[in-house]
This record gives C-alpha cells, sequence and structure tokens, in this order.
C-alpha cells in the first residue's frame, strides 16, 4: 500500500505516458511532413491537418485529465449504462447516420461529425470488463461464454450493418481478452484453422481442397486408428471435423462472398492475395477485366512504393516525394505509417514498430499487476485493440493484408480516433493508479 | 493472481511480438533488400519539366521590331474544381459564348485531359475576352488564364524573308541537325527564323518539379539544384529598314516581281521584297495550315521568294557588265564606236535596236547610254572570238569565268535558305545544246542579256554593288548583329571582303559615267531627281511562257538596276516587274522612288505622281492565271501517271504472290490431307 500515499499524478504510470506521448507525437510530425510544402507561409496555418490534430490533441488530453480526476470506481458503475448507450447511438447511426465516402457510419452536424463505431470500443471494453470481472459471472458455463461474446458482437453487426466491416472486425479483438479470461484453447485454434481454411478455400480450387481436406481426415483417421476402435466420441469427431471443414469451404465461403461481402471487400481480398476475383464471385454487371488495378490494388501498390522507395535510413524528414505528392491515398489517416516508412526507412519504422510492441507490452504488464480483475481485463481490452489496429494498418500498408479502413492508433490523422484511443489509455492509467484498490 | 498462474498471458505475449517479428521482416523485405520500388518512386514522382525561353525579335536598322513575342492568354480549367454554384450565364456572357458551346467545350476539355488536370478552355483568348475575364477572374473558381507568347509581325511585311516558326515534322526529327528537338517543339522553317534558327531560340532549361498522384507538378525537386535554367534567345538587329521595305512592298502592290536594295559598303540588304507579298500573320498558331493552302495554291504564287528563287533574263542590264569585260579583255576601248543602223546584222539574221540615228552608239558612254543592243552583241563576240583566246570555246568560257566574278550562275549566300543559283552559261551547256557545233553568231544574245543566261534579282543587284564598289562585295546579308554583338561567329562570313575581279578603276568610271547618262539623257530619265547622281541601266526583257502547248511571247519585264549616288554609294538596287513593259516605265519609277526614299527620307512632291502611278496599277496579267492552272494540272498528269504505274506494279506484285501463295498451299497441305 507505499503507493496509496503519494500524490494522484505521480502515481500514473510513468513508461506508458511517455510511450503515449512520444507515439502521438511521430503521428503530428507525420501528419504535418504529409501536408507540408516548402512555399507555405508558417508551420501554423490553422487549415492544415496537422494543427487541426494538435487541437484535437489539446482536446484529448484534456479529457484525459477529467478521467484522472474521475474517481477509479466510477468506470466499473457506469460500464454498462455506457454500453447501452452506445448500443443506442450505433442503432441510431443506421437511420440518421450520414454516408461520408461509402461508409453509413458517421454521426452528427458536418464538422462534429464522430464514428459511434470507435466511441463504443471503450463502452464495450468497459462492459466487458464489469462483467467478466463479477462475481456472478462462472466464465467455464457455455451461457457465460455466449453473453460475453455477444457483447462484444453484438456492436460488431449493428456496425456492419452501416456498412464499416473494418471497424466491425476491430471487435473481434475481444475474443483475444476472453481468451485470457479462460475461454478454451480450443477457440483460438478454431480460430486460427478458420482464417487458414478461409484463405485455402479462395485460393485453391474448390475440387482441389476437397481433396486435400478429404485426404488429411483419411490421413488422420489411419493415424488414430485405434482411437476410432475403441472410442464412438473420436469418430463422431473426426467426422465433425471434416464435415465442419467442408462445410465451410464448400458452402459457407462461397455464400459469404456471393451474397454478403460488398464488391470492394471482395476486391480488397482478392488483390492482397494478388489474385484475380474469380468470374464466380463478380457481382452482376462487373467486367471480368475492369483495367488490372483496380482502387484498393493502387492504393496498396502506392503504399508499397511510398514505403519501399525509403531504404533503410529513409529519404530525410519532409523528404517523402511518394506521400508528400498524395500518391498514396488517405495518406494522413489509414496510410500514415506510408510517410514514416517513406521518410524515415527501415530504421524509422523497426523503431515505430518497437515502440507500438512496448507500449502494448507495458499495457499487458500494468493489467497483471491490477488487484482487481475489472482493471486486468479491462488492460487487455485496452491491448487488443491496439494490437488489432495496430496489426491490420500497418500489415495493410505494407501489403500482407486486406486494405482494411481502420486507423493506426496515435498517428493517424483524425479527432475520433485519437480521442477515443487517448480515452481507453487515461482510462487504464487511472484504473493502474489505484490498483491497490478493488474495483466491482 | 500470480503471472506463473495463468501461461496464457505469455501466449497473448508472444502473440503480439511474433506479429511485430513478421512485419519487420516485411519492411526489411521492402525497403532493404527490393531495389525497384525506388526506381518506381522516381518514375512517378518526379516530373521533367522543359522551359521554353522566349524567341528572340527581330529590329530593324533603327531598333523597330519587326517580328517578336506577343502575350497571349489562354484560358485554363480543372474541370473537377469547377463549383456547382458557377454562374455559367455571367461566364458565358464574361466570353462571349453561348451556354451549348459552354457545356460543350467543358466536356472537350474534360475528355482531352481528365477533370484532375488543367485543360485548355479557349485558346488564344480575344483582347476584349482577356479584359472582361480578368476583371471577372475572382468569381469563376477552377478557370484560371495562361500567359503565353506568340510570333507576331507588327509590321506585317517582309513575310517571306522573315520566315516563320512550325513544330518539327517527325521526319525532320530524325535527322541530326534536330537532335536536340523534340516533338512538338517549334523551329525556324523558312526566312531568317530558319538560318538563325540557333541564336533565336536560346536554350532550352529543363526543372525537376516533384508531382502528385494526378500528375501535377508541385514544388521544385531538390530545391532546384540538378535544374538547368533556360538561356533567352538572342535578338537579331538587320540592315533591312523597315519603312523602305514597306514603301517598297506599297510601290509593287498589284504587280509580279521583285526588289532588292542593297548597302554597297558593307553588303546589308536595305530592303527585299517580292510581289506579291502575303501578311506573315496569317502563319501562324491555328489559321496556319488553312492560310497557307490558300497562299499555295495562289496562281500568283506569293510563297515563293522572287528575290532569291526566280530567274530572269536581265536583259540589257547586263550591258555595263559586258562592257566591263569588253574593257578588260581588250578588244574595245571607252572610246570605242560602233555604226549602228537600227539593228545588227552580222549574223544573217537581225537584231533590232531601239535606236536608228546615227551616232547612238559612237561610244561607250552614248551606247550605254541609249542601250544599243548592235553594240554590245558586237563587243560580246569580240570577247568570245578575241585572238588571244583561241577560239569561240575558249572564248565563252573566259566571258563565263567573268560571270562568275559578277557572282552569276552560284548562289550569293544571302542569309537566308532555299537561294537559287541563276544559270550563267559556259562552253558546256553550248556544246550540249548545240552537239559541239556553234560560234558567238549563235549565242550572241547572252552579250545583251538574253538567250541562256538568268539570275535572280539578288544576283542582279549584288553586280550593282561591285559595279559601285569598283570591283568588290561583300555576300549579301540581312543581319548586322546578334544581340548587340556585330562581331558574332556566325556573321564571319558576311564581313569578308570579296574582291571578284582586278577590272582598273576607270574602266568603272567609264562604265558608271554611262550609267548615269542613262539617268540624264538616256533611257531612265524617268529615274533623274534633283541632288543625286544616279547611275543607272534600264532593261526590257523578251520572255516566253507555255501556254497550252505553245511558246508565247509574253509581254515584256520591266528591269532596272541603279546605285546611287555615283561617288561614294550608299545604295545598289535591283528592280524587276514581271511582264509589264518597258524598263524605265514601271521599275525604273520604282526603283528611283526607294533610291529617294532611302537617301532623302521622303520624296519630293514632284515625283509624287510616280507614287500614285504604281499604287494605282494592277500589272498582274490574266494569263498568269491561265499559266498557272495549265501547269498545275501538267503536274496533276504527270503525278497521277507516276502513281499509276506504281499502283500496277504493285498489284502484280501482289497477284504473283498469291498465286505463288496457291500453289504453296495445294503442294503442301492439300495432298497430305488427302
Amino acid at each position: 500500500m507505499s503507493a496509496q500515499g503519494k500524490s494522484l499524478f505521480s502515481r500514473l504510470d510513468t513508461t506508458t505516458l511517455v510511450l503515449y506521448l512520444s507515439l502521438v507525437f511521430i503521428g503530428l510530425m507525420a501528419v504535418f511532413s504529409v501536408e507540408y510544402r516548402s512555399t507555405d507561409p508558417s508551420i501554423f496555418m490553422m487549415n492544415k491537418s496537422h494543427m487541426k490534430q494538435v487541437v484535437w490533441l489539446g482536446i484529448s488530453l484534456f479529457v484525459g485529465l477529467l478521467i484522472v480526476f474521475t474517481d477509479s470506481k466510477f468506470f466499473s458503475s457506469f460500464a454498462y449504462l455506457s454500453y447501452a448507450v452506445g448500443i443506442l447511438l450505433l442503432i441510431v447511426t443506421i437511420f440518421a447516420g450520414s454516408d461520408v465516402k461509402g461508409s453509413h457510419s458517421w454521426l452528427g452536424p458536418p464538422g462534429l461529425r464522430f464514428q459511434p463505431g470507435e466511441v463504443c470500443k471503450i463502452f464495450a471494453s468497459l462492459a466487458l470488463s464489469k462483467f467478466l470481472s463479477s462475481p456472478d459471472t462462472n466464465f467455464q458455463t457455455l451461457r457465460h461464454r455466449l453473453i460475453g461474446a455477444a457483447l462484444a458482437l453484438i456492436p460488431a453487426i449493428l456496425i456492419v450493418l452501416q456498412k464499416e466491416t473494418g471497424l466491425a472486425l476491430v471487435y473481434f479483438c475481444f475474443f483475444l481478452v476472453m481468451y485470457r479470461e479462460g475461454l478454451p484453447n480450443i477457440i483460438l485454434i478454431i480460430g486460427f484453422s478458420l482464417v487458414a481454411l478461409t484463405l485455402a478455400t479462395l485460393l485453391i480450387d474448390r475440387l482441389l481442397l476437397f481433396i486435400i481436406i478429404t485426404s488429411l481426415a483419411a490421413i488422420g483417421g489411419y493415424l488414430i486408428r485405434r482411437e476410432l476402435k475403441r472410442n464412438v466420441s473420436a469418430r463422431i469427431l473426426l467426422v465433425g471435423v471434416w464435415l465442419v471443414c467442408m462445410l465451410f469451404s464448400q458452402v459457407m465461403v462461397p455464400v459469404l462472398f456471393k451474397y454478403v461481402l460488398q464488391k470492394h471487400q471482395i476486391e480488397r481480398i482478392y488483390s492482397t492475395l494478388g489474385q484475380d476475383v474469380p468470374e464466380s464471385y463478380l457481382k452482376p454487371g462487373q467486367k471480368k477485366d475492369e483495367k488490372k488495378g483496380n482502387v484498393s490494388d493502387y492504393n496498396v501498390k502506392q503504399s508499397k512504393i511510398a514505403i519501399g522507395s525509403g531504404g533503410f535510413f529513409g529519404k530525410g524528414f519532409l523528404n517523402g516525394t511518394s506521400t508528400k505528392n498524395e500518391f498514396v491515398p488517405e495518406q494522413h489517416t489509414d496510410f500514415i505509417f506510408c510517410s514514416i516508412g517513406e521518410q524515415f526507412g527501415f530504421f524509422g519504422s523497426a523503431i515505430l514498430i518497437a515502440l507500438y510492441l512496448s507500449l502494448m507490452l507495458r499495457i499487458l504488464y500494468l493489467a497483471e499487476r491490477q488487484r482487481s480483475s475489472f482493471s486486468r481485463i479491462y488492460g487487455y481490452c485496452v491491448a487488443s485493440i491496439l494490437f488489432f489496429h495496430f496489426a491490420i494498418n500497418i500489415s495493410m500498408t505494407i501489403g500482407i493484408a486486406p486494405v482494411i479502413g481502420i486507423t493506426l492508433p496515435f498517428l493517424s490523422y483524425g479527432g475520433s480516433s485519437l480521442l477515443s484511443f487517448s480515452i481507453l489509455m487515461f482510462i487504464l492509467l487511472r484504473l493502474d493508479s489505484d490498483r491497490q484498490v478493488m474495483i466491482r | 493472481m500470480s503471472i506463473a498462474a495463468n501461461p496464457r498471458q505469455f501466449v497473448i505475449r508472444v502473440i503480439f511480438i511474433s506479429m511485430a517479428v513478421i512485419m519487420l521482416l516485411r519492411l526489411f523485405f521492402l525497403q532493404v533488400v527490393e531495389d525497384k520500388y525506388k526506381v518506381m518512386a522516381n518514375d512517378i514522382a518526379i516530373f521533367r519539366k522543359v522551359v521554353y525561353p522566349p524567341r528572340g525579335a527581330i529590329l530593324d536598322r533603327r531598333g523597330k521590331p519587326m517580328l517578336y513575342n506577343e502575350r497571349v492568354y489562354d484560358l485554363l480549367v480543372t474541370p473537377a474544381t469547377v463549383s456547382k454554384s458557377l454562374d455559367t450565364a455571367s461566364l458565358c456572357d464574361v466570353l462571349g459564348i453561348d451556354k451549348e458551346a459552354f457545356v460543350k467545350m467543358l466536356t472537350r476539355t474534360r475528355v482531352k485531359s481528365g477533370p484532375m488536370r488543367k485543360g485548355v478552355f479557349i485558346e488564344e483568348m480575344s483582347a476584349q475576352q482577356t479584359a472582361r475575364f480578368q476583371e471577372n477572374m475572382y468569381n469563376f473558381s477552377g478557370f484560371e488564364m495562361a500567359e503565353r507568347f506568340r510570333r507576331t509581325y507588327p509590321r506585317a511585311s517582309a513575310a517571306l524573308m522573315l520566315g516563320y516558326i512550325g513544330e518539327v515534322s517527325p521526319e525532320m526529327l530524325k535527322k541530326e541537325q534536330y537532335a536536340s528537338y523534340q516533338q512538338g517543339d517549334y523551329t525556324g522553317m523558312n526566312g531568317l527564323e530558319r538560318s538563325y534558327e540557333d541564336v533565336l531560340r536560346g536554350q532550352r532549361g529543363v526543372h525537376f518539379l516533384e508531382r502528385d498522384n494526378f500528375n501535377r507538378p508541385r514544388e521544385p525537386y531538390k530545391g532546384g539544384e540538378l535544374d538547368t535554367p533556360e538561356i533567352a534567345g538572342k535578338n537579331l538587329e538587320l540592315y533591312l529598314d523597315a519603312d523602305l521595305q514597306e514603301y517598297g512592298e506599297k510601290l509593287m502592290q498589284n504587280k509580279l516581281g521583285s526588289v532588292v536594295a542593297i548597302d554597297p559598303k558593307t553588303g546589308g540588304i536595305l530592303a527585299m521584297i517580292s510581289a506579291p507579298n502575303y501578311d506573315p500573320n496569317l502563319l501562324r498558331g491555328t489559321e496556319r495550315t488553312k492560310n497557307y493552302g490558300k497562299l499555295y495554291k495562289d496562281a500568283t504564287k506569293p510563297l515563293l521568294n522572287r528575290a532569291t528563287q526566280a530567274y530572269y533574263q536581265p536583259g540589257s542590264t547586263m550591258k555595263p557588265m559586258t562592257a566591263l569585260m569588253a574593257l578588260d579583255v581588250g578588244v574595245i576601248t571607252p572610246s570605242f564606236g560602233y555604226p549602228c543602223g537600227g539593228g545588227y546584222y552580222a549574223c544573217g539574221k537581225r537584231i533590232g535596236c531601239t535606236h536608228t540615228g546615227g551616232g547612238h552608239a559612237a561610244n561607250l558612254r552614248l551606247a550605254l547610254a541609249n542601250s544599243c543592243n548592235a553594240y554590245f552583241v558586237h563587243i560580246f563576240r569580240l570577247i568570245a572570238d578575241a585572238k588571244k583566246f583561241g577560239g569561240v570555246k575558249k572564248g565563252v568560257q573566259v566571258w563565263h569565268k567573268y560571270c562568275n566574278d559578277f557572282g552569276f550562275g552560284h548562289p550569293t549566300g544571302v542569309d537566308i535558305p532555299f537561294e537559287m543559283s541563276g544559270k550563267a552559261p559556259d562552253t558546256n551547256t553550248y556544246n550540249k545544246m548545240y552537239n559541239g557545233s556553234w560560234n558567238s553568231c549563235t549565242m550572241l544574245f547572252v552579250g545583251m542579256g538574253q538567250g541562256e543566261i538568268a539570275l535572280t534579282p539578288i544576283q542582279l543587284a549584288n553586280a550593282m554593288c561591285i559595279i559601285a564598289n569598283k570591283g568588290y562585295y561583300y555576300t549579301p546579308h540581312f543581319v548586322k548583329s546578334i544581340g548587340n554583338n556585330p562581331k558574332d561567329p556566325l556573321l564571319q562570313p558576311y564581313m569578308k571582303k570579296h574582291v571578284v575581279t582586278h577590272i582598273p578603276d576607270t574602266f568603272f568610271d567609264v562604265v558608271a559615267k554611262g550609267m548615269q547618262d542613262v539617268v540624264e539623257r538616256g533611257t531612265g530619265t524617268v529615274a533623274k531627281m534633283e541632288g543625286i547622281e544616279i547611275c543607272a541601266k534600264t532593261g526590257t526583257v523578251e520572255n516566253k511562257a507555255v501556254v497550252h502547248g505553245q511558246a508565247m511571247k509574253m509581254k515584256d519585264h520591266s528591269v532596272f538596276v541603279a546605285f546611287a549616288p555615283r561617288v561614294n554609294p550608299r545604295i545598289a538596287i535591283a528592280v524587276v516587274v514581271e511582264n509589264a513593259g518597258f524598263g524605265a516605265t514601271w521599275a525604273g519609277p520604282v526603283a528611283s522612288l526607294m533610291i529617294e526614299k532611302y537617301l532623302l527620307d521622303s520624296v519630293s512632291s514632284k515625283r509624287k505622281h510616280l507614287e500614285q502611278k504604281l499604287y494605282n496599277a494592277n500589272l498582274v496579267n490574266r494569263y498568269t492565271y491561265a499559266i498557272d492552272s495549265a501547269q498545275r494540272l501538267r503536274d496533276a498528269i504527270r503525278r497521277e501517271k507516276k502513281e499509276e504505274v506504281k499502283r500496277m506494279a504493285d498489284s502484280t506484285a501482289y497477284a504473283q504472290d498469291s498465286i505463288r501463295a496457291m500453289r504453296f498451299f495445294n503442294k503442301y497441305y492439300i495432298k497430305k490431307n488427302k
């Protein structure tokens, strides 16, 4: 209880704060470098993105200060209520949202628009933490596991309805938290297997895949043939796994691609895999060869050129020819990593990745040192969300993941992104400063 | 909760770390191992902008501009940035176009250069459009004016001499001399624009600019350290007197012919007129193709520079040269006379002479003043048959040598392109013509400037310079200095004094006196004016043309050559007016008026009637058009025949090929498949 005596500010974790601030600073620099022109009269121009971002940083820090002054029990008490408000906002957005670049996920008048889906991450984290840390919850039961999954997936479904699939995918990161809290290993394995199976379905001919899966099952069955003779459930399991794989690869994925996913999503997925969209998944009226190199393909290509041209040490600050001249679309938001890659090269990119990794590992460390499970679970939520954004965003700019429109935490230009990540961080810092207190 | 109690937190950490490692590996591959992205980045991001320097201007001897760059404005539009609230009606009003045209033009621009790039909306706005748009520019976002320069001829004169610029053709680009040109560049096509292309053009600059994703150039690459600056073209200062040139063109209006006036002391061309002339402003910009076609088809051939490209027999204007040759050879003395009774009969046929009175050719001066044909035919025969040469064939060769000395039979080397050489016959010419059997009687006409000799007006003017200078000349040329440097290496050839003959000055004096008599009391009294001693010679040149398959005698060319003043001459001039009549009737007044204008700066009121007479005369004969159309018809038929032969050959070859192919097919394919 030694920490209890110190002042509130000195109890905040300095390492996390420094990492957070350095990432935000790098973000400001990156946004500045994207829009900087040598002809600009001064760097303090309010119509430029970096100055707007400075304003947003001010707002974020102010909100952070408010959070620090809030009682740490407040967050757990209002977790469910905030979650309900979040869901309500998401539902309202479906009907009253405004269209921005093809997505229907923005709310509010122009200038004050925000994405409820972005903010709802905070509420979902709080609610999930509250639920999992509740003494009434026994996460070993299927019923509570389903409730936990529902808490994560309901916002995701509502966001999919707003045509913002990328943001919805972020909510899957809560499974990482639930895994930590006792979801069986098999779920993680199944999850990875499904991803692998999906990729295989997309890449390999359906008939060939059928043969491969069947022969794999046959080999597996041969290897555990004694088990099969003795045990009925083993037989059921083997046939079951085989059936699920079949169903997934032969029915589910084709149906998903044909009827659920949007045209641009299919294109993005295939372009990431370096393939053309197969004829069977083409939407009616869409031509087979609409010029090789559609929009998303172009984005990834330009992004790779920008990053690749950076070399080991980069072109130097403000010398990025590709990013400065807007070759990379969305470069100050989703593709902000390009400007780092181009200007600071492999060296700078590696430092940035190291910073992120340190921050995430630090958060995990903070989470594990909490006395109350609410704080711990919340810490995992923050780390998982960060990880998901970080992994998907950078991967898509370097062409190893599909182009999913999610931001790079702290770096991307955009008020609602910076604000929501800052809130996430400051709540964690606040909770951590009271880590000896039991929060329910 | 101890850390060891829960291994799953380590699984999560491993997932985090492995993701970061995968990214680092990928980044290492992208940024360090792979090279192609660096190349691609430079290709897409750096724009090589070629900057054209302003082309040099051309100024006359007093520094008055004759050809310079005029500022014009194009209206550009970036279709994507045209605001939806644009007041189309008021823009249409400002530009003076209707709404339909507006929409059409906008669509055209959008298609041509894409919605994000600037495209030309209106090329070369009129002065009114420019002014009105400039006032209201702030209303029309997306539209902007772009300054451009075009060549303009403020005095609209000396079209063929100044020349024009045009886009380099693909054929030209293949040649070595155009190695530094690119598709779309302009180059001088004719006249001084062509001869002095290298100095007028200046040096193109290359600026490297970064460009953005819509290919719009932005700021200099690396702060411009790789750029080469452009160097402006140099101005040309001419000897040409713009006022004299304009005056001459006015005198020559509605006539065919040419005037060349040269300053004998420098060889600088004071005026060069080829009539009919045209407004050179017609041959620029978008109008060129249309107008060029029109000029090309014109029967009066305005695109032919008659001063350097048309051949005329010199007629009687040859006589001073013949006299000098005879004097130099020594076959006559200045007091030599010929008893002409109105004709020359020595060769068995009559060669008419306009004078019959006794003693009109009693000595050289009189013979020149009265332009006695018999006298000069006779002295030509004396040269050709001179005993010291031994035979007419050698004698004619000597005469030919003298002709060359006077600058006949080869281009003078004037600094505008496409000059023709003229014809100065020699022994070979006559051997071919008469199969070797000829004598001085066969070709005595050349002595009086008829027959096989043919000169361009500039050669005639140059010969006058030689007489005026008493034996030397400078190659006629237009350019006095380049960029105010009169010693430019390009001008070196024109600074060389050509001493062509070693005829004693006394002989020149005699001939000059004779030429002065032409004006004082001879055939050219029309040129007489107070205070100036003019030396001149009239010429009335018989000529023939082929009309409807028959050689037809045409109206005589009116020719007049002169230099003035006799002592210390400042101008030498040659005038040809085609099919106009006596030399003294038309060419004489032109020459004397121009001399007066040049030497005294104005024409005295006593001679205004000559001016009026010339302004009002239309000497373009009707049959000029008939001859021209007949000529064009013949050319067309000849072309047609040639093409017919080629077509026949082609189709024969094609037929043979197909027969061969058929045989091959039958032999190797059909048999096998049976």
